[in-house]
């Protein structure tokens, strides 16, 4: 069993959770930039992702192995992300749509 | 010896301060890290196709955030029951335990069913005049590839749920002995917390 501790309030973490949702959805029609609108989304997600990981999943109140565990693969995934990015155009990406029709195969 | 291992001699004394208390719970955070790194690599992989496209269309125009944030709720609701149910067992409240959990579960497939709706109405309705289809567009194999990944999770959490749900009502858990409430717990608010970025990364942004 983690240290002793009082029950988070759930309700309370729910309250938030369905809060920043409800934010989240607003902040796509805000007459903003599109940056701007990425930027609060991400911040958003990740306000709602820590409050599952650190209350749901207790993570805040259990040895600093797990949190580091937890932690890692977001680091990995950033990291991951930044490796990416110099390939985003090596493959041109059109849809059957926008490109033109192949010749004909030959018989 | 730390005040856990003294209280709980069938722990093993702790090795470290580092040592987890629960073999359980670093064996199941240790699968969820690698789980994170499955949807991290596809959501990465996600955003540099999209980055790089000259004609992806905006996924609030084709896709329904209504329902979707419907499901979201849904999930963030079947997370709050699954504590509550882990709650309830550490009490010594076993009908609670199995009552919640039933909750849990039956988030899970009311999130299935309009997955399932959601595929189906843009599969033969939304998509095909626009040419974002599986085969005809990036934006719809990642999107089938994202949704259809996590809700493989979602069902086999749905399984999971259910076979600890069967032992919770057989009298198998007790405020002494809840582990096994607590790992099932972990892997639904992961499924949860994966949800909340696909959400905001497939269909908000």
């Amino acid at each position: 069993m983690a240290t002793a501790h009082a029950e988070p309030n759930y309700m309370a973490i729910f309250g938030w959770l369905f809060v920043l949702t409800v934010v989240e959805i607003g902040v796509i029609f805000l007459p903003i930039a599109k940056l701007l609108i990425a930027i609060m989304l991400v911040g958003l997600a990740i306000s709602k992702a820590a409050l599952v990981a650190m209350y749901f999943m207790h993570l805040r109140f259990e040895r600093r192995t797990l949190a580091v565990i937890a932690a890692t693969p977001m680091l990995l995934c950033v990291l991951l992300v930044f490796a990416l990015l110099p390939d985003h155009s090596a493959v041109p990406h059109q849809s059957a749509a926008s490109s033109p029709r192949p010749a004909a195969a030959p018989k | 010896m730390s005040q856990v291992a003294a209280v709980h001699p069938g722990v093993e004394p702790a090795e470290s301060p580092l040592t987890p208390e629960s073999w359980g719970k670093l064996g199941m955070w240790l699968f969820l890290a690698g789980d994170a790194m499955s949807f991290g690599g596809l959501l990465a992989g996600y955003g540099a196709i999209r980055f790089g496209s000259a004609d992806w269309p905006v996924p609030a125009k084709v896709l329904g955030i209504q329902l979707t944030a419907l499901m979201t709720f849904l999930l963030i609701c079947s997370s709050v029951t699954m504590v509550k149910a882990l709650s309830a067992i550490r009490k010594g409240d076993r009908r609670g335990l199995v009552r919640f959990l039933l909750g849990t579960i039956l988030g899970g497939v009311i999130f299935l069913g309009l997955q399932a709706y959601e595929w189906t109405h843009l599969i033969t309705t939304v998509l095909p005049p626009q040419g974002l289809t599986f085969t005809q567009h990036l934006f719809g194999t990642t999107f089938f590839v994202l949704t259809g990944f996590h809700g493989m999770h979602v069902t086999g959490g749905v399984i999971y749920l259910s076979c600890i749900a069967v032992q919770g009502a057989r009298g198998k858990y007790s405020p002494e002995r809840n582990d096994p409430v607590e790992l099932v717990g972990l892997y639904w608010h992961f499924v949860d917390l994966v949800w909340i970025l696909i959400f905001t990364f497939v269909y908000l942004l």
